[in-house]
């Protein structure tokens, strides 16, 4: 008997997605009974804390506005096969970016201050996503460790400006900036926390960027890029100009993020305005199977596990560190996923040989 | 006068070889795995798993050297979920990567709550202050080296990770010899996560690696892939983080100079990557790209 491992001729995206979620409910279960808690009571509060009241599907959509941002620009970059893994960085320079314009000109209108602030938002995480790209075209250097190194320094700079010179006098001594004026701040929806400005923002970029990589020159030379780009060289694409340009989108969408958070739900800039909604957004990106459409719903779900995660970590009193644990092994779920999604296993009873693990042909 | 230079000098170089010591062993480890062509991002992960296990094993045990071998073991078995991840089920290795750093960060935080805080076990100096982890670490180099460059192993390492099917064709099991190099290195890389806890500051916070996984990433392209580079790198960047620490009293804020570190790791990266220095140094050519049997 021994295992039979084939590549499957057809790909079912479907069959990828269930086997996904059913490794990782699996998974995630054998930590949550490590942590001596019941693994069906534990997912039936997730689900309650994420989409069980009005109050948890607001914050669930709330919380989404900044993941669909942020993955989009991300599904956009890993498609042109360039790891941004800054995604957090150019997300905290948006939102320093925007604040530096709101604690500037707190004076001016709501209608002139607020699209500045998206604009400069914009501009400062395009900024820090054009450093690692112009070192990809024009030294060819690892963009997975420089976007990473790129989010550390912007963590340091946000610490420095709150802890020194933007620091607000009402603060108190923590780490904030004064609050924002009203005009520099975002409406909501009714009572919830939903700044609908943003998550319009959100929706017309998605649209915008899957037309533009669907339906244009620009885009299929985006595509050409990312599947082969030695060949897109030698057609006469111009490379570095659509390296920079992708980085230059993906980090701007972070940046609009980042605004989106200040000037829609902290009103202030401070510490933690992001618990990592950079990282997840990878996790979002890659769920999505990197199609621009898709990013909207699954933001949204996976907005809902963070909400729900939340929930069940004040409730069952779960240390802090179990949300990014579960990230991981999503992740990991997801490699499985699409392991199945290639390969055909089959039990081969005929042949008597036992194959090791390391020899799977 | 000049004594008073001599002894800060000293000092500096003191710091900058111990903050350079997780450094030096997590790129050697590094440098193992992407030799035999697995490129493992899970570095910053595996290091603060090491970490955390080596200090709470210390605490259980009331010995340090125990919770030095734990760390070993589990960096050896987080190493392993890559290798399974990315040499047999042949899936992204970047994601594989990431996915283990997200994990082990989230975990160690996990296994960490109750001993945050707590003075831990740390290891006694035996020769000019440094403890006997710095040495170990620093005597890998030449062995590493000489196997590496000097043996059939070595020879055979290389090969899988410069061309599997010529490899595989003169009967080396590539399989095993990346399964057993991607262990290997995260053997090493789980010690440099147990010498930060268990000597360089003994204690556990919450992500006390701080981007170390990420500088040895760095570091292992730096040293072209060769052990003697990573030393040389491995004191360089401790340098620089001593620097950090004897510059802080000039009035500069900490903060900014807590960004250094990576500046400079973004500058040497710059450097060791600059289109005609990479083709003298060359990175094994299979560097990332899972090997199928009997297909290109």
């Amino acid at each position: 008997m021994k295992l039979k491992v084939e590549r499957r001729l057809v790909e079912s995206r479907r069959r990828t997605i269930s086997i996904t979620i059913l490794s990782a409910l699996s998974l995630i279960a054998i930590v949550f009974l490590a942590c001596g808690v019941n693994p069906i009571l534990a997912y039936e509060r997730i689900l309650y804390g994420a989409f069980g009241s009005i109050y948890s599907i607001s914050e669930t959509v709330t919380k989404s506005i900044t993941l669909m941002l942020c993955s989009v620009g991300l599904a956009l970059a890993f498609q042109t096969a360039i790891w941004n893994i800054g995604a957090e960085g150019q997300l905290l320079i948006g939102a320093i970016f925007g604040s530096g314009i709101a604690l500037s000109f707190p004076q001016w209108p709501a209608y002139l201050l607020l699209p500045t602030m998206f604009l400069a938002g914009f501009i400062g995480g395009a900024l820090w996503g054009l450093v690692p790209a112009v070192l990809k075209a024009k030294f060819q250097t690892n963009e997975v460790i420089t976007t990473l190194m790129m989010n550390y320094i912007a963590t340091k700079i946000l610490e420095y400006l709150l802890y020194g010179p933007w620091r607000g006098k009402e603060a108190w001594g923590f780490p904030y900036t004064e609050i924002f004026s009203s005009s520099a701040q975002l409406p909501t929806l009714g009572t919830t926390r939903i700044h609908y400005p943003t998550l319009m923002i959100a929706f017309v970029t998605v649209v915008a960027l899957y037309i533009l990589l669907t339906r244009t020159k620009l885009g299929f030379e985006i595509r050409v890029v990312g599947k082969n780009p030695e060949a897109a060289k030698y057609v006469g694409i111009n490379y570095a100009k659509i390296i920079l340009l992708v980085m230059m989108i993906s980090g701007g969408l972070a940046g609009i993020a980042g605004i989106g958070e200040v000037a829609g739900i902290h009103h202030r800039l401070r510490i933690g305005i992001s618990p990592g909604y950079g990282f997840t957004s990878i996790i979002v990106a890659w769920l999505s199977g990197l199609h621009l459409l898709s990013t909207i719903v699954v933001s949204i779900l996976c907005s809902g596990l963070l909400v729900g995660g939340e929930m069940i970590q004040i409730a069952l009193g779960l240390p802090i560190g179990v949300v990014e644990m579960f990230n991981g092994v999503f992740l990991f779920s997801l490699l499985i996923g699409e392991f199945f999604l290639r390969n055909k296993i089959s039990l081969d009873i005929s042949s008597k040989k036992i194959e090791s693990r390391g020899q799977v042909k | 006068m000049s004594q008073e230079i001599i002894a800060i000098l000293m000092s500096v170089i003191q710091a900058a070889i111990r903050a350079g010591s997780p450094l030096l062993v997590g790129t050697l480890g590094e440098i193992y795995t992407e030799r035999s062509g697995v490129l493992n991002l899970g570095v910053e992960g595996m290091m603060i798993m090491g970490a955390v296990s080596a200090f709470a094993v210390a605490q259980i045990a009331g010995n340090v050297w125990p919770g030095v071998l734990a760390a070993a073991i589990v960096g050896a078995a987080m190493a392993f979920i890559h290798g399974f991840m990315s040499i047999t089920l042949k899936v992204n290795q970047y994601i594989s990567g990431l996915a283990l750093t997200m994990f082990g960060s989230g975990l160690s935080s996990l296994i960490g709550q109750q001993y945050i805080g707590i003075r831990g076990y740390s290891l006694k100096p035996i020769l000019f202050n440094f403890d006997p982890l710095v040495y170990f670490f620093i005597l890998l180099v030449p062995i590493l080296w000489f196997v590496l460059f000097k043996t059939k192993t070595g020879i055979d390492i290389r090969s899988v990770g410069e061309n599997p099917e010529a490899a595989d064709s003169s009967g080396v099991n590539v399989y095993l010899v990346r399964y057993l190099c991607t262990i290997f290195g995260g053997m090493l890389i789980g010690l440099s996560g147990a010498y930060l806890s268990v000597s360089y500051i003994p204690s556990w916070t919450q992500n006390m690696t701080l981007g170390r996984g990420w500088i040895i990433l760095a570091l292992t392209i730096f040293a072209s892939w060769d052990p003697r580079g990573a030393l040389l790198g491995a004191w360089i960047f401790g340098g620089v983080e001593a620097l950090q620490y004897r510059l802080q009293p000039l009035g500069i804020s900490p903060s900014l100079l807590g960004t250094l570190p990576f500046v400079f790791t973004i500058l040497i990266l710059v450097i060791s990557t600059r289109g005609t220095f990479r083709r003298r140094m060359g990175a094994p050519s299979a560097l990332g790209k899972s090997y199928r049997r009997g297909e290109k």
